[in-house]
């Protein structure tokens, strides 16, 4: 009666798991890094008197807003998620787990006040205070990050407890929160979220350029942002690839399911796409001796296959198709947004200004998009190629889910909610686009007026 | 020590329930403040006011869970296991409730305007009665049990005494709020409001009485034995409110709000002490090993020393009208 419980609810429960977190994971750039964009206009507008950069960072700033508003509430779902969807790992571990979650409770309530009184601080504080007051913000994102990815790599190299009867018994919470996998882990999403942050920014302004709006607002906007996701995209690239050695050395299984090696070996080929079928990564591109050269520098680098991973405790070959297909997208992506960084950079070397050619704005105005696919595809990498466990060698994903109710009926009114929200933050956003677009005013009116209503109750004019 | 990361933890469900319990209670009259044209102001105040503090307020509730899942892990299980339902409809209302009124801040026109202050405004009714009727069901010990433990007459109290109370909170704030903004109608307006919520709230805690007695017999027992100051302060703030609340300045107004409600949780958790759950499921036997709540005492000290002045900071700034909510 319970396993069947179980069985019905793991499909639903991981599929709704993954859609908010992947929704949520989209959001958490703007939270994290595009605050960082905010104060750099913003310190080039008092710095410089330069009232470009500071209707930039005023309009950011708005922008950034309502997507933290959009984030704060997502990532609350979440919250309740470890607990409705996730019962049994929280039981077992909450004791464990939590404690980098608790750690993040911190940041975020420095984070929701110092966005406050910056968003809203524009018209009546002094310009320095006003920009300290987003300081705070941005390291708050950079704080939290480094918190809650403890819990997940926590997740994928568990450590710093004693278990008893299946009781966690004793708790070193400092090893729990720096485990094995934090230091990587944490880095390269942080990084991540700048690169997003930094590339979908710049692809808005992109865009404008190209439909002839080439004034300094939009050069401005799209060179901050291209600038800062310019700049981290090549250290992603280094962390990534030192990452990828620290996972081959301490999780043998999710290696060997990124690079879909079945048995142990030398000699391993790299290849590039293909699919998991009987055992066997097919219709791939073979780079000869490439993996045991990337893992190890010399093609002698013995790589542990799937065979060499448990039986009850290996990764379905189904989901071997899906992370290794998820690094391939996620690497090719990230060496395409490399390249068009490659590109900005020696034109600007050499020349001091913009690649002339509309191709640069072209890619540039889909460069978000590709690091929003390339940050989904790394996620799902971490995910599901820790799979079938949710605490590696611990708890399976299966033991986790809750026996209560039926999921369908939760992740069912998760999807329309979400999907409705989703929508219409991008509808907002439209709008907002729009109205700075057509006037130079940036007030909104009073909830319920006509579009040109005056301003109403005392004070409240702009 | 478990008893000190209680304590925390309750303390975290009352400013919750006090600080993010008067901006849902904002959504109540913001639902009810009449139409496009009627409703303009009370809105617009709603908004100036609010605008600033939610996000800050609500990550009390973020506090909650992860201090109960981090310090008490099987409660929170089977909490979760157990009030599913309501849990996951709160948790789905307070995403559509913010993100209402996020986007009715930059929305323009009239029609855009109003379908998302609709969704702010309902789910700011809705999910209030999901976490009384959550609190009813922890208050009666039906958790752990089946899916309907929170489908009785104490759940059903609690989130219509939830709903009421959070009105209440939020009309005393916006009475305070109309009254720096130097508005008299708006303050009027407000304190009607105040008044008639704790009248209602009042006739409720009235007929909890019964329900308690019967549902709860532990509970009332409690409530009326050593939570009965809190109890007796909350009744004495609230009928204060209703005889005097026109007279009285809107600050102090607003003491005896945060008061009447706060003293009532209070109340409720000095009752359910030394329990978590019920009468079966003590805060020591659901505790964390030690070095967990450790942890969570040493965080919550930093939080006092960076989170509190920084909050302070936020409400002075706000009550001073450094942060234009039109900017």
């Amino acid at each position: 009666m319970s396993y069947m419980a179980n069985a019905s609810n793991l499909l639903p429960a991981r599929e709704q798991m993954a859609f908010t977190l992947g929704f949520h994971i989209i959001l958490v750039p703007f939270g994290v890094a595009f605050t960082f964009l905010m104060l750099v206009a913003n310190y080039r507008a008092i710095r410089r008197g330069d009232e470009d950069a500071r209707r930039l960072a005023e309009r950011w700033s708005k922008v950034a807003a309502v997507l933290f508003a959009v984030g704060a509430v997502s990532g609350t779902v979440l919250s309740f998620e470890m607990g409705l969807l996730w019962p049994r790992l929280m039981d077992r571990y909450g004791a464990a787990s939590g404690i980098p979650f608790v750690v993040e409770g911190i940041f975020f309530f420095l984070e929701a006040i110092f966005i406050a009184i910056y968003i809203y601080g524009w018209k009546r504080m002094a310009p320095w205070p006003h920009f300290w007051s987003g300081v705070p913000v941005v390291l708050a994102g950079i704080g939290g990050t480094l918190s809650v990815v403890a819990a997940n790599s926590w997740m994928n190299q568990p450590g710093g407890f004693t278990e008893r009867n299946g009781k966690v018994v004793a708790v070193r919470p400092l090893r729990v929160f720096f485990n094995g996998a934090w230091g990587y882990e944490s880095v390269h999403m942080l990084l991540a979220a700048y690169i997003v942050a930094g590339f979908l920014v710049a692809g808005v302004y992109a865009t404008g350029m190209l439909r002839g709006r080439a004034d300094r607002h939009h050069r401005l906007g799209f060179l901050i942002a291209f600038t800062v996701a310019a700049v981290v995209t090549p250290l992603q690239i280094v962390v990534g690839d030192a990452m990828a050695r620290y996972v081959f050395h301490d999780e043998p299984a999710k290696f060997a399911a990124i690079e879909g090696v079945p048995e142990t070996a030398t000699h391993v080929p790299e290849t590039v796409g293909g699919v998991f079928v009987d055992g066997r990564l097919r219709y791939g591109l073979r780079l000869p001796n490439g993996a045991s050269l990337l893992a190890g520098f010399s093609p002698g680098t013995r790589i542990r296959g799937l065979d060499a991973v448990p039986a009850d405790g290996c990764i379905p070959p189904n989901l071997v198709t899906v992370v290794h297909l998820s690094f391939d997208v996620m690497v090719l992506t990230a060496f395409a947004l490399l390249a068009l960084a490659a590109w900005f950079a020696f034109v600007w070397w050499r020349r001091r200004a913009l690649p002339a050619s509309r191709w640069f704005l072209r890619a540039a105005a889909v460069a978000g998009v590709v690091s929003v696919v390339s940050l989904e595809a790394g996620w799902v990498v971490t995910e599901v190629g820790r799979q079938p466990w949710i605490v590696v060698g611990h708890l399976l994903t299966r033991d986790a889910v809750t026996t209560s109710g039926t999921v369908w009926w939760f992740f069912a009114a998760t999807l329309v909610i979400y999907t409705a929200v989703g929508g219409a933050t991008f509808y907002v956003l439209r709008r907002m686009r729009g109205r700075w677009a057509a006037t130079s005013d940036d007030t909104v009116t009073v909830p319920y007026g006509p579009a040109d209503a005056r301003p109403a109750l005392d004070g409240a004019a702009p | 020590v478990s008893s000190v990361v209680g304590v925390i933890l309750f303390a975290g469900v009352v400013l919750y329930g006090v600080f993010g319990g008067a901006d849902f209670g904002a959504g109540f009259w913001d639902l009810t403040a009449g139409g496009a044209g009627a409703g303009r102001r009370p809105r617009a105040l709603i908004q100036s006011a609010i605008g600033p503090v939610w996000e800050a307020n609500h990550v009390w509730l973020i506090f909650c869970l992860v201090v109960l899942w981090t310090g008490f892990p099987s409660a929170f299980s089977a909490l979760m296991t157990t009030l599913y339902i309501p849990l996951g409809l709160a948790a789905l209302g307070i995403v559509l409730r913010s993100s209402g009124f996020a986007f009715r801040k930059e929305l323009a026109g009239t029609e855009e305007q109003r379908v998302a202050g609709a969704a702010f405004a309902s789910s700011s009714v809705v999910t209030p009665f999901f976490f009384g009727t959550i609190a009813g069901a922890i208050a009666t010990g039906r958790v752990p049990g089946d899916a309907a433990a929170w489908v009785n007459p104490t759940s059903l109290l609690g989130g219509v005494l939830a709903v009421a109370a959070r009105a209440y909170l939020a009309a005393v704030f916006l009475t305070a709020e109309a009254r720096a903004r130097r508005d008299p109608d708006l303050e009027r307006w407000f304190v009607t409001r105040a008044r008639a919520a704790a009248v209602v709230c009042g006739g409720l805690a009235v007929a909890g009485i019964f329900v308690l007695n019967s549902d709860a017999p532990r509970l009332f027992s409690h409530l009326t034995g050593r939570g009965a100051p809190f109890v007796a302060l909350s009744a004495v703030a609230g009928v204060a409110t209703v005889v005097a609340g026109d007279r009285l300045d809107p600050r102090t107004l607003r003491v005896l709000g945060v008061v009447a409600v706060g003293a009532v949780l209070i109340g409720w958790g000095v009752a359910q002490y030394p329990f978590l759950l019920g009468t079966h499921l003590s805060l020591s036997a659901a505790a964390a090993p030690s070095a967990t709540l450790w942890s969570i005492v040493i965080v919550f000290a930093g939080a006092a020393v960076l989170c509190v002045p920084s909050l302070v900071a936020l409400y002075v700034l706000q009550q001073r009208e450094q942060l234009d909510a039109h900017a």
